[in-house]
């Protein structure tokens, strides 16, 4: 069913991890990306997973959900992989074959490449299930903040993003709720040519299309009910406070930089 | 003599298996529906009703356990299914949402069309439909959205009970309605099923409405089957009742108390008509006691 697809896959918990400043997480995470590509030998690579398995056994994310986050890129890493092996040129040659060959480099290439990936979306999946959709679009709303001096709509992005994320789960219930409704009637969506699927989405399509602009009338009517006017003069209920976790956190992460960078000065061969 | 419709296997249903967010709805089902009854399906909000209803014509897959459609599995062959939907008939809650065609007679069409019935019939069974929920002749040609909330709602189950299924199930379908529109829908049900004959399974939070309307009644508490009796037998049973925070029939309520006080009358008693019947009785019975 719809449900099952997770979008912002938050999954709660009360780790220190999840309770990291969001915006501190924010960085942290893009760091932690910059980090992958100062890598250059295998000893930095270890530091980079062990801190990433570290991190998860923290946030006590079970092994499963890692998985599935990972699932939807491996045909794409196989595929890169296989052009990296077989195309990339180098001095030393394993197998010649035509325009094919295999050389170390060509391996190097791909093995690093996937590890970088791999890792990219592992760590930038551990900043989503640790942190609340709202926490993440307050975060990106704070960090964003030095750009009002430059009229940037920053508060009207911010908001426009938290209502779209606050009401894609509730989209998707609507949805199912419908198809239902619809399959109980026997409407059939699941087999026919293109067009006979398409035009079976339209008993689909307009009773939901209609409680979209209900909901979003009845919610811009209580904001307005509630005297919102846009940003300006706003305070939060929340306020993020940097804590004793964040320093701690960021410390964390000056050290395994540093590990890194110190790693890559080793005279190893890879 | 009746006949089993619908049976019930260890039915068991999780929402989000696999999930921190994972929820047993429906815990280790065992039911038996007769043809041509009425039974009214209770309990709390949270307590499964839905969840158990949406097995019956297929659009939930049991986590294990089996349903049971005139002695046949309705997942034992897939390719049936849709021939499963058109013999349960299930209205959701608040239907109207689910209203899309340019006319009220195009909606009612719909479960119809979809069954493959030639076009005379389609039109037979709209108009008949029609008349059951209600619908007046000319609101056929209207757009559902210039209807009324309660309006919408007749529509919506008119295009169920015109697939003319042998098993309707309505889940609330009286919820959000004035105390008269929940009578007229009641009402119209009931002669609905006085004419056709079919088995009815009404989800609804009023234990008045399910005490006229129902031969049976089934408590659901915290995705179990609490009880499933007849009115009379459950309704008995009200310091249980109570127990999971259900009320019994305020008329019911009455009558205990009058019983615990000495009063010659019934213990159980679950329709106000009935009770005035038996007061009325009573009262007479006493009138002639002292010429006797
Ligand atoms: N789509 C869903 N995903 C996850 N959990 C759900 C879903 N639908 C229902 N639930 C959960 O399953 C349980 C049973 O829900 P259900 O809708 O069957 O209750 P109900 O008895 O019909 O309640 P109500 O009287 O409010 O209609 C509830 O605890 C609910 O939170
Ligand atoms: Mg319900």
């Amino acid at each position: 069913m719809l449900k099952d697809i997770t979008i912002g896959q938050y999954f709660p918990g009360h780790s220190s991890l999840h309770r990291l400043d969001p915006r501190i997480k924010i960085i942290l995470t893009i760091v932690y990306i910059v980090l992958l590509f100062l890598v250059k030998n295998s000893a930095g690579f270890a530091v980079s997973i062990l801190f990433l398995v570290v991190c998860y056994m923290v946030a006590k994310i079970p092994l499963k959900m890692i998985l599935r986050s990972l699932k939807p890129i491996v045909p794409i890493l196989i595929f890169t992989s296989a052009l990296n092996v077989l195309f990339v040129s180098g001095d030393h040659p394993i197998f010649d074959w035509g325009v094919f060959h295999i050389t170390q480099e060509g391996i190097y290439t791909a093995v690093t490449m996937s590890i970088r990936v791999l890792c990219l979306i592992a760590g930038s999946s551990l900043l989503t299930y640790t942190t609340s959709p709202i926490a993440l679009t307050d975060a990106i709303e704070r960090l964003l903040g030095p750009l009002k001096v430059l009229h940037f709509p920053v508060h009207e992005l911010a908001m426009m993003m938290s209502i779209a994320l606050r009401f894609i789960p509730t989209l998707i219930e609507e949805t199912d709720k419908i198809m239902s409704a619809q399959k109980a009637r026997g409407a059939d969506l699941e087999s026919g040519g293109l067009m006979q699927r398409a035009r079976a989405l339209i008993p689909i399509l307009i009773p939901l299309f209609i409680s979209a602009f209900r909901r979003a009338e009845e919610l811009a009517l209580a904001m307005e009910c509630r005297c919102y006017h846009g940003g300006k003069g706003r305070t939060r209920m929340k306020q993020l406070h940097l804590g004793v976790v964040d320093g701690l956190a960021c410390g964390v992460m000056v050290l395994t930089v540093g590990a890194v960078i110190a790693l890559n000065f080793l005279p190893i061969p890879w | 003599m009746k006949t089993l419709v619908i049976k019930i296997e260890n039915l068991t249903y999780k929402y989000s298996v696999g999930t921190p967010f994972e929820k047993v709805a429906v815990d280790n089902v065992n039911l038996e529906i007769e043809g041509g009854e009425v039974i009214g399906v209770i309990g709390h909000t949270g307590s499964g009703k839905s969840t158990l209803i949406q097995h019956l014509n297929g659009l939930l897959k049991p986590t294990s356990g089996k349903i049971y459609l005139d002695g046949m599995d309705i997942w034992a062959d897939k390719s049936k299914l849709r021939q499963v939907r058109f013999n349960v008939g299930l209205v959701f809650q608040y239907p109207e949402y689910q209203l899309f065609e340019e006319t009220v007679y195009k909606d009612i069409a719909f479960g119809p069309k979809n069954m493959g019935l030639t076009e005379k019939e389609i039109d037979y069974r709209v108009h008949e439909a029609a008349e059951f929920a209600g619908i007046r002749e000319e609101v056929l040609q209207k757009s559902p959205s210039e209807l009324s909330g309660g309006q919408k709602r007749r529509v919506a189950i008119a295009g169920v009970i015109a697939m003319e299924p042998k098993v309707l199930i309505l889940d609330e379908p009286t919820a959000g309605l004035d105390p008269k529109g929940r009578n007229k829908i009641l009402s119209q049900i009931k002669t609905y099923h006085e004419k056709v004959g079919n088995t009815i399974l009404l989800v609804s939070h009023s234990m008045e409405d399910v005490a006229v309307f129902a031969d049976k009644v089934l408590v659901m508490n915290k995705a179990k089957v609490f009880a499933y009796d007849t009115v009379e037998n459950v309704f008995a049973r009200s310091e249980e009742l109570k127990a999971i925070r259900l009320a019994v029939p305020q008329i019911t309520n009455v009558f205990h108390r009058l019983h615990e006080e000495g009063y010659p009358v019934p213990e159980n008693v679950y329709t106000v008509a009935y009770a005035k019947r038996k007061l009325l009785a009573t009262l007479a019975e006493r009138g002639k006691l002292p010429n006797a």
